[in-house]
């Protein structure tokens, strides 16, 4: 069995492909094209991009739920292909869709997993006691797993990722079809699990905010490769200056406008969008009254002009090309 | 090996208690055979009357209580694979597969769960055949041997079903083969006929029917004088085909994550 290595990344992939079959007749679906990450031990990652984007397929290959075509990938130093089970004895996995059984308690849940990865029966008592303690579910750890709201059920999700001390745990899309409250409740719980468990934690979202507010680095991923990699600031702060967003009355007046700033100095990165213009400048405050002047001379008329610091949306928008929000609904 | 048994039983286990948690389906399980056993015994009644039918003696509830056995096995067997529907359209299927349970201990466990279902609704049919006045001379070995190969059919036909389940992920087409299979399967074997009135190419078919060998074997060990030379090479084909489908189906896996 290869040793614990407790010095190297927690995780690292190397150049990883992975095909589907597209059906009868089509091409394959190439759902990751060369994806590489470095995750350093004790980090919350985010790995984020919209649906399709590759992120659940690099979680099914960490996992070893599914296999690389090519490329390599490592959980503590270990190979997810050669050496599976010793894998699956250091991660915990918390999947998009509820992993609990729904006709089991919370407690059964949680002993039935402790005692599948070989807990004795007094380790998972207090393990599971330790856990339903922290995720506030003590109250409701005898009664089944479907009585539970989304909020709770997402909990146990996690805390049965948990129940073996995994050096990694990775969370699919941990806050998705959650309402706002548990969201933020699940926010909170992810913050502080980092700290208490001594664990990694690998985290997928397609929501900025989520990535930009837990991940202590992330790696924006668009058609299965790593377009940018590092932590929300560095990422932000690669982008000099300010946004500026202008909304007109239609795509084709935007389209004018767009044409207009090409010719303006001080503008930099000029996309549009629909009836939006976006565009980046030094000093957005400064700059925007005299762009919105030379719109007025010009008789265009704006609908709404706005400034603000670069998001990670403008992040994604620079690396992928287009926006984030538009691509994912 | 011991882990690979502590995660049979687990899973087992935690089969068991779902059933039991579910008493409407308790009822069902037990009820459905009850009903076979006395609606075809009653509609059945004077076919036993046939000459050349059955052992002077012998009443037709006595010959049909083995058939009925083997019918709700098909039956109840076919539905195995909707543990794993029910833990794929979850995320319980994903977390099991990324833990260190074997793909060998999940398909253990429900068919050990599905044994266990198979042991209880057979030996409830056989005592209420018995307080209907049915007579099994065959004495505890032949009721050994009845729960026996109607184990092994169930691990052939739950195994069948298991391996659906991995590769169309859809309750859909378990309904499929439960339909399919069931009464044809039935009325292709000696459950409810004595096979040697059927046309010829019915009993050819019986001869390679899985069904029929499991009814076989109950009807001949149960009986006072059993044809051994008839169960034995039924019990050794049963007991190959439920090794080779075990096998198939735990293959099935690979086929499942493939495809995910």
């Amino acid at each position: 069995m290869p040793t614990h290595s407790t010095s190297g990344p927690a995780i690292e992939a190397r150049d990883l492909v992975k095909t589907y079959s597209g059906g009868r007749g089509e091409e394959r679906i190439r759902a990751l094209d060369g994806l590489s990450l470095t995750i350093a031990r004790g980090e919350v990652f985010g790995l984020l991009g919209p649906n399709g984007a590759g992120k659940s397929t690099t979680v099914k290959i960490l996992t070893t739920l599914a296999r690389a075509d090519s490329g390599e990938a490592l959980v503590d130093g270990i190979d997810v292909t050669r050496h599976a089970a010793d894998v699956r004895h250091r991660i915990g996995l918390v999947s998009q869709k509820p992993g609990s059984d729904p006709m089991a308690t919370g407690r059964e849940n949680l002993t039935l997993s402790g005692r599948i990865y070989g807990l004795s029966a007094a380790a998972t008592r207090n393990r599971a006691d330790e856990l339903l303690a922290r995720f506030g579910l003590d109250r409701a750890a005898d009664r089944l797993a479907k009585t539970y709201s989304g909020g709770m059920a997402r909990k146990l999700d996690v805390a049965l990722g948990l129940m073996h001390r995994p050096s990694v745990l990775i969370l699919d899309e941990p806050t998705t079809g959650l309402d706002p409250e548990a969201r933020v409740e699940m926010w909170h719980e992810i913050e502080t699990l980092a700290r208490n468990e001594d664990t990694t934690v690998l985290l997928t979202t397609h929501y900025l905010d989520e990535a930009d507010h837990l991940a202590d680095r992330l790696a924006i991923i668009d058609r299965g490769r790593v377009v940018a990699q590092g932590t929300p600031d560095a990422l932000k702060g690669e982008l000099h200056g300010d946004t500026i967003l202008f909304e007109v009355d239609s795509p084709a007046t935007a389209l004018i406008v767009a044409q207009r700033f090409n010719g303006l100095s001080g503008l930099s990165d000029i996309t549009t969008q629909g009836r939006a213009i976006r565009a980046r400048a030094e000093d957005g405050a400064s700059a925007l009254p005299i762009v919105l002047a030379h719109l007025e001379q010009a008789a265009i008329p704006v609908v709404s002009a706005t400034v603000s610091r670069p998001s990670l949306d403008d992040v994604y928008l620079r690396y992928a090309g287009r926006a984030f929000t538009k691509e994912n609904s | 090996m011991s882990t690979l048994i502590t995660h049979s039983t687990r899973l087992t286990v935690r089969s068991v208690r779902q059933l039991v948690r579910q008493p409407a389906f308790v009822v069902s399980t037990l009820v459905q055979p009850a009903i076979w056993l006395f609606l075809f015994g009653q509609l059945f009644k004077d076919v036993i009357e046939i000459p050349g039918f059955a052992p002077a003696g012998t009443t037709y509830l006595e010959f049909l209580t083995p058939g009925v056995i083997a019918m709700t096995v098909i039956f109840s067997a076919t539905w195995a694979g909707t543990v794993y529907v029910q833990d794929m359209e979850r995320g319980v299927m994903d977390r099991l597969l990324a833990s260190p349970v074997s793909r060998g201990a999940m398909m253990n466990g429900t068919l050990a769960y599905q044994s266990i279902v198979t042991v209880a609704q057979a030996g409830i049919i056989l005592a209420l055949a018995v307080v209907a006045g049915a007579r099994y001379d065959g004495g505890a070995l032949g009721v050994v041997l009845t729960l026996f190969a109607a184990v092994l059919l169930t691990v052939v036909f739950a195994s069948l079903s298991n391996a659906l389940a991995l590769l169309t992920r859809q309750q859909e087409s378990l309904i499929g083969i439960s339909q399919l299979l069931s009464l044809p399967m039935a009325f292709l074997s000696s459950a409810i006929m004595n096979i040697r009135l059927a046309p010829v190419w019915i009993q050819t078919i019986a001869k390679y029917n899985p069904m029929d060998w499991c009814v076989v074997v109950a009807r001949q060990t149960l009986s006072s004088t059993p044809d051994w030379g008839a169960v034995w090479p039924r019990l050794g084909a049963l007991t190959g085909l439920a090794l080779v489908m075990g096998w198939l189906a735990t293959r099935a896996f690979a086929a499942y994550q493939r495809s995910s």
